[in-house]
């Protein structure tokens, strides 16, 4: 029965409206939708309120509204170093990221997508190699390696790891991208005597800033939120991203959920503010990331 | 016209094709060596040996790091949980994402605030989602143990019992994860031609006929890419289980990756825990090459 209302929601969505009269499956499809989005807001809000409480409070009223607003919690926070020190060192990180991701990546795709040289398919497959598994089943090595090169505790020692397993899918996404892209211009511009790296720089890349769009926001997104590289590679308070500033939190107010809900609203804002702002380009990027890579 | 441009182009231009692609391609190539293939081969070359990671390793283990790890009871039931995960995608998440899609996939007042709240999950850092739940599930100050005590119940402590511990971590990974199924979902039943389901309705076919013989068919391919990216994540879970359970109680809620950094990165067993990441190296790579060869077989 249930199945049944889907498909014939599908059916409706998808074809021009029939004007086929209904009157319980829109209330139900409404009710469903209402339960899943309270699923998912409840736990949100909770968090957000409960920053506003003092323990008590917390204890005895989890539903409801804070018996005395303790906007002290969040504003004692915004006003600590710590808060802004995490969010920079995420950000520093987040954009040598996608900065290195771009360039190493464009210049790679533009190669494989219109240059023909020995071994070029074998060197395409070998880059795509790092799609299958995750950092973690290298992850010892990796500390090994960054601190033999005296990287530990820098924000180029996470970046580089981090960049090098986001490079497969990046080229992926990219040589698919250029390879649309007229091969008539090319041909011009090189009977013309533009050369290659001028092609790249002057027309590759700017008629390419959709797909270099989503390569960055995938980037960015995976660094700003990455927690296992630099859990391993980071050892002191100063040089936190703040995924590892937030558990620290946690860890010394363990006993204070009210300042850790602060702290956790706080720290999840700018996702969600960037989020709200560029909704649409980070639902397709972060979609169509995946779906095309 | 092309052909011709094509036969220009290649003849003068073979060779500052390779000396162009030195230019391109070595800096993508280096970082890419240095940063995933030297470690997976040291990683192999590490799990051989006992070793602290310091100095360079000499003391010879042959394979008993890996019989170790096979025969750590922990390891087995974070294996297991593993499984846990990939089945909870599949079975829960899979057909809520597509039910969800379904309501979703069209132009109706409201869907675009719907399906921004149901992605909203996805974007936060699964550390963040983690602690959140952490509090949700809290037996003195969080929401479960609150409707419990409302309906007349007793507090409930979630994460401190093993089974009610493993059903958490796999509530939030669904609800964390479910929004990003739903787009993919939702990007594959707007590609769906419309005149499909017309010739469907001319022939007679009812709602469930049409979703069973034209939406199924069509978004297949959707489905199968949805199947491997759960299994990959499932594979590959870690962030969330640190703030929500720390693997505990008594090592129950471990997952493959919390397990090699629990016993062997906080140990520094650095062959102890190549042996691990070797073994879900081959987890990976086995289930990535099969699910191309025999599922995504025209994709």
């Amino acid at each position: 029965m249930n199945e049944l209302s889907l498909a014939d929601r599908t059916a409706i969505a998808a074809s021009a409206p029939t004007g086929r009269p209904f009157s319980i499956v829109p209330i139900l499809r409404l009710g469903v939708l209402l339960i899943v989005a309270a699923i998912v807001l409840v736990p949100l809000l909770a968090t957000a309120l409960g920053g506003l409480r003092d323990l008590g409070d917390l204890r005895a009223n989890a539903f409801g509204l804070p018996k005395n607003w303790l906007w002290g919690n969040y504003w004692d926070i915004l006003a600590s170093a710590r808060y802004w020190r995490l969010l920079g060192n995420s950000l520093v990180i987040a954009s040598l990221t996608v900065v290195l991701t771009l360039t190493l990546a464009s210049l790679a795709a533009f190669a494989f997508a219109h240059l023909r040289f020995f071994g070029d398919r074998f060197l395409l497959n070998y880059l795509m190699i790092g799609m299958m598994f995750p950092a973690a089943t290298a992850i010892l090595p990796i500390f090994i390696k960054v601190r033999n090169l005296g990287l530990l505790d820098t924000a180029w020692g996470v970046v580089l790891p981090q960049v090098a397993f986001g490079l497969g899918m990046a080229i992926l996404l990219l040589r698919n991208a250029f390879k649309q892209l007229p091969s008539e211009l090319l041909d011009a511009a090189l009977v013309d005597g533009c050369g290659y790296v001028r092609y790249f720089l002057l027309v590759t890349l700017p008629l390419s800033l959709p797909i270099l769009a989503t390569v960055a926001i995938v980037a960015f997104v995976g660094s700003w939120n990455n927690y296992l590289l630099p859990l391993i590679l980071l050892n002191s308070d100063l040089n936190f991203p703040w995924p590892l500033g937030l558990m620290a939190y946690q860890g010394e107010y363990s006993t204070a959920w009210q300042l850790v809900l602060a702290f956790i609203t706080l720290t999840i804002l700018p996702a969600i503010l960037m989020f709200l702002l560029a909704q649409k380009y980070i639902v397709s990027g972060l979609t169509a990331g995946a779906v095309k890579g | 016209m092309a052909f011709a441009a094509q036969a220009k182009r290649s003849a003068p231009l073979a060779r500052s094709n390779w000396v162009t692609a030195l230019v391109f391609l070595p800096p993508a190539l280096a970082v890419f060596t240095i940063f995933v293939i030297m470690p997976v081969g040291e990683a192999a070359w590490y799990s051989l040996y006992n070793w602290d990671g310091y100095g360079t390793p000499s003391q010879f283990y042959g394979l008993r790091n890996y019989v170790s790890v096979l025969t750590n009871a922990s390891f087995l039931k974070a294996l297991l949980n593993n499984g846990w995960i990939i089945l909870a995608s599949l079975v829960v998440q899979l057909p809520l994402a597509l039910g969800l899609a379904l309501y979703l996939a069209g132009r109706q007042i409201g869907t675009t605030t719907f399906r921004l709240i149901f992605f909203l999950p996805y974007i936060l850092a699964d550390v963040a989602a983690g602690l959140i739940w952490r509090f949700v599930f809290d037996g003195d100050y969080g929401l479960v143990s609150a409707i419990s005590q409302s309906l007349g119940g007793q507090p409930v402590y979630m994460l401190a019992e093993r089974n009610l511990a493993e059903i958490a971590v796999l509530v939030v990974i669904v609800w964390k994860y479910f929004g990003f199924h739903m787009m993919l979902y939702i990007a594959g039943l707007q590609g769906i031609d419309a005149t499909l389901y017309e010739a469907a309705r001319m022939d007679g076919a009812g709602a469930w006929q049409r979703f069973r013989y034209v939406t199924l068919p069509q978004l297949a391919p959707m489905i199968r890419l949805s199947v491997f990216f759960s299994v990959i994540g499932s594979l590959q879970f870690f962030d969330m289980i640190v703030p929500l359970t720390g693997g505990g109680p008594f090592n129950s809620t471990h997952t493959m990756v919390s397990f090699l950094y629990s016993f062997g990165i906080m140990r520094m067993r650095v062959g102890f825990g190549s042996a691990v990441g070797v073994i879900l190296f081959c987890i990976c790579v086995a289930f990535a090459f099969g699910y191309k060869r025999w599922i995504m077989r025209d994709e």
